[in-house]
């Protein structure tokens, strides 16, 4: 392997908070991203969870460089690209794009689709006329959408067409890497899963890395390689999808795992869901930063930090008593699905496979 | 059993330039005190027509053209609108997605609470109306209620906000509690006890619910029975489990297909191609037919009107159970 395409290290960004317009008085500050490290390799994708206001979205414009870092660095292929400005930056942001949450407020509502989609490639002086207008036509092919679609405007679409145009956009520019900041949460089941497949086909087809921040830890399931948890600013546990799924190391991944509702109504749902919110980022809680929703803090909890530390097999999670923790309660099988209803939706699978082969 | 609510034949129209576009068009649908219905259906298909047509808060142009709606045998659709006042929160008592939007940001919550309640109890003095608002704020499980009283809505999370919408909603003990989407600005964290909740409260008092939501995960932990509504129409209905054990209508189908579930890893997820079809724009025969992987000639002319598949279970499509019609 030629290396990692993103490395980050320490990342961290602080706000000010201040009360009062003018002369505001300095009160505290955010930490909206405390001390975070993680990489991406080249055709992977690495999933950042967790709830409201953690720090996913800032950290993914620290990573795009978008926003100044407070502290730490980021790597993009083998360069240290966080004091990088001017000329080089421009060129950077050829290798990176985002596709966002909502595809309609990302949208020029006064620009046509193929205006939309050109202008990457006018910014990043790519082609001729000629080329891009045919760069245009593949890219919407691309992502599904129909050629005469380039004379339609954003707000003659569906919500599942419009992300569809963000990701052609983002894609406009052959980037390595795609940060994409809850792509299908605006969505939708029946288009989130439109727009998941698509993004896994392009993939496959381009070789991307995606960072995926999504707070849905059933989307990261169907996309990601490997899976970040944060709350309050920090990676608490970080590992491979698999293992993460099925042996889940903090407390607060078991707590996020056990809130999803299931869509099976033999499914006891008496579960343990510690009560109260996430607790202020402006006053974090001492020690532990879940030590005052977690189920398992002791007074050790309550003073020291735990540090995201390496166990067995890579996975690292932060918690004092990662090892001591109960089994987690059994990844449950795949029971959910009556045999009567599984059969139906093979029937359905096959018919869409059909379908799709005589289209395509 | 009989229902406490009964929906029938309910008609839901837009007078437009372009004519007359129903929202809702010929839903019946019933829910028991003490029970749960779920609603069901992507965005567009008229889940929230519905249920403003049934508190009669359809906003203009829009009107309910046909059907009755029947609270214990009364049809609140010839009710005169002072009486209907009083059904509303007394009787019917609705919440939404966003708490923000049915709070006002510039009074405390214990003055929208206090206003909420004196609005049904004109007699009360101010002290008692206090007192009774914190109390049911303690219901909801928030702590420290009366200091709460004093906070203005942005300073609460929307988990907050959504239990102080409970709080105000269950306030004057209604019959029937309408959730449009309660839960799905929440963390999930928060979502899960909200839901907690609102079982709980649903134990306590025997209030029926009718649970509007996208989300068929909230629908299984939630509901009794569930509509699954598809471009105004409900498209089958069941109880939850034979919803999700017996599915039969090809959209239902699509549904599960869609949602990804964490026990389980597919290469890819089914999808629905296409869209929910604009009420303007509505297809021939089954609205549902051009997303159809199973339609055939018919579907595009027949409609097809709800029939009985299995007991207490009925689908509106020709084709339901799909195996057979593949295996003829
Ligand atoms: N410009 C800013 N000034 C002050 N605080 C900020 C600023 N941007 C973000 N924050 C704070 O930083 C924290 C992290 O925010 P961020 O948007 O990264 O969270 P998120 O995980 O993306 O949340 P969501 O799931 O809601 O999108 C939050 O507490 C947020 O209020
Ligand atoms: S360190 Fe303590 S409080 Fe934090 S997650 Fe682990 S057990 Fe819970
Ligand atoms: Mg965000």
């Amino acid at each position: 392997m030629s290396g990692a395409l993103l490395e980050v290290e320490n990342l961290a960004k602080y706000y000010e908070v201040k009360r009062g317009l003018l002369f505001g008085r300095h009160v505290g500050s955010v930490r909206a991203v405390d001390g975070v490290s993680f990489s991406l390799g080249r055709g992977e994708t690495l999933a950042l969870v967790g709830e409201s206001g953690c720090g996913k979205s800032t950290t993914a414009r620290l990573v795009l460089r978008l926003i100044e870092p407070t502290a730490g660095t980021v790597r993009f292929e083998g360069t240290d690209i966080t004091q990088m400005r001017g000329e080089p930056l421009r060129k950077l942001r050829r290798r990176m794009q985002i596709v966002f949450q909502d595809p309609f407020a990302s949208l020029n509502p006064r620009m046509t689709v193929g205006d939309i989609l050109e202008e990457p490639l006018l910014v990043h002086g790519i082609g001729d006329k000629a080329s891009r207008r045919a760069r245009v036509n593949q890219l919407l092919g691309l992502v599904g959408l129909a050629s005469y679609h380039v004379q339609r405007y954003p707000h003659e679409f569906s919500g599942g067409q419009r992300q569809r145009i963000g990701i052609a956009r983002a894609l406009a520019v052959e980037p390595a890497l795609v940060v994409c900041d809850e792509p299908v949460s605006a969505l939708d089941v029946s288009i989130q899963a439109q727009v998941v497949n698509l993004l896994k086909d392009l993939q496959a087809r381009l070789g991307l890395s995606y960072l995926f921040i999504a707070h849905d830890l059933a989307v990261v399931k169907h996309m990601a390689d490997r899976v970040a948890v944060m709350y309050l600013g920090r990676i608490v546990e970080l590992a491979a999808k698999d293992a993460l799924f099925a042996n889940p190391r903090h407390p607060y991944t078991r707590t996020l795992l056990a809130a999803i509702p299931r869509p099976d109504p033999h499914r006891d749902t008496a579960r343990q869901i510690p009560g109260g919110d996430v607790p202020s980022p402006m006053n974090p809680p001492p020690g532990c930063h879940f030590h005052t929703r977690c189920p398992f803090a002791d007074e050790r909890c309550r003073v020291e930090v735990p540090a995201l530390r390496v166990l067995e097999g890579g996975h690292q999670a932060a918690c004092h008593h990662a090892e001591k923790l109960p089994a987690a309660p059994a990844a449950e099988g795949a029971a959910a699905m009556s045999p009567v209803a599984a059969r139906r939706l093979e029937l359905y699978a096959a018919r869409r496979g059909r379908a799709a082969a005589e289209a395509g | 059993m009989t229902s406490l609510l009964e929906i029938e034949g309910l008609r839901t129209v837009f007078r437009t330039h372009g004519g007359e576009v129903a929202a809702v068009d010929g839903v019946s649908l019933a829910v028991a005190r003490g029970k749960t219905l779920g609603i069901v259906g992507e965005s567009g298909c008229g889940k929230s027509m519905l249920s403003l047509s049934v508190m009669r808060l359809v906003p203009q142009p829009g009107t309910v053209a046909a059907g009755r709606v029947l609270l214990e045998g009364k049809d609140l659709l010839t009710l005169s609108d002072a009486e209907m006042r009083q059904v509303r929160g007394r009787r019917i008592a609705m919440i939404f997605q966003e708490p923000m939007t049915s709070l006002n940001p510039v009074f405390t919550i214990g003055s929208q609470i206090v206003e909420a309640m004196r609005a049904h109890d004109k007699g009360a003095t101010h002290a008692d109306l206090r007192k009774r608002a914190i109390a049911a704020l303690d219901r909801v499980r928030i702590p420290a209620a009366e200091r709460r009283l004093d906070e203005y809505p942005h300073q609460m999370s929307g988990g907050m906000r959504q239990r102080v919408m409970i709080a105000m909603a269950l306030a004057c003990s209604p019959d029937v509690l309408i959730a449009d989407e309660p839960t799905t600005a929440l963390d999930v964290t928060v979502q899960a006890q909200i839901l907690d909740l609102l079982r709980d409260l649903q134990g306590q008092t025997g209030m029926a619910i009718i649970l509007i939501t996208h989300d068929l995960g909230v629908v299984a932990e939630m509901a009794d029975e569930v509509a699954v509504m598809y471009a105004g129409r409900v498209v089958e209905k069941a109880a939850t489990s034979a919803i999700f054990d017996d599915p039969q209508h090809p959209y239902t189908l699509g549904l599960l297909g869609s949602i990804p579930r964490v026990e389980e890893t597919r290469e890819r997820l089914l999808a629905i191609e296409g869209a929910v079809p604009p009420p303007f724009q509505l297809p021939t025969g089954c609205r549902f037919h051009p997303r159809c992987v199973f339609a055939t000639g018919a579907c595009q002319v027949d409609v097809p009107s709800l029939r009985v598949v299995a007991a207490g279970h009925e689908a509106a499509c020709i084709n339901a159970p799909v195996e057979a019609m593949v295996a003829a």
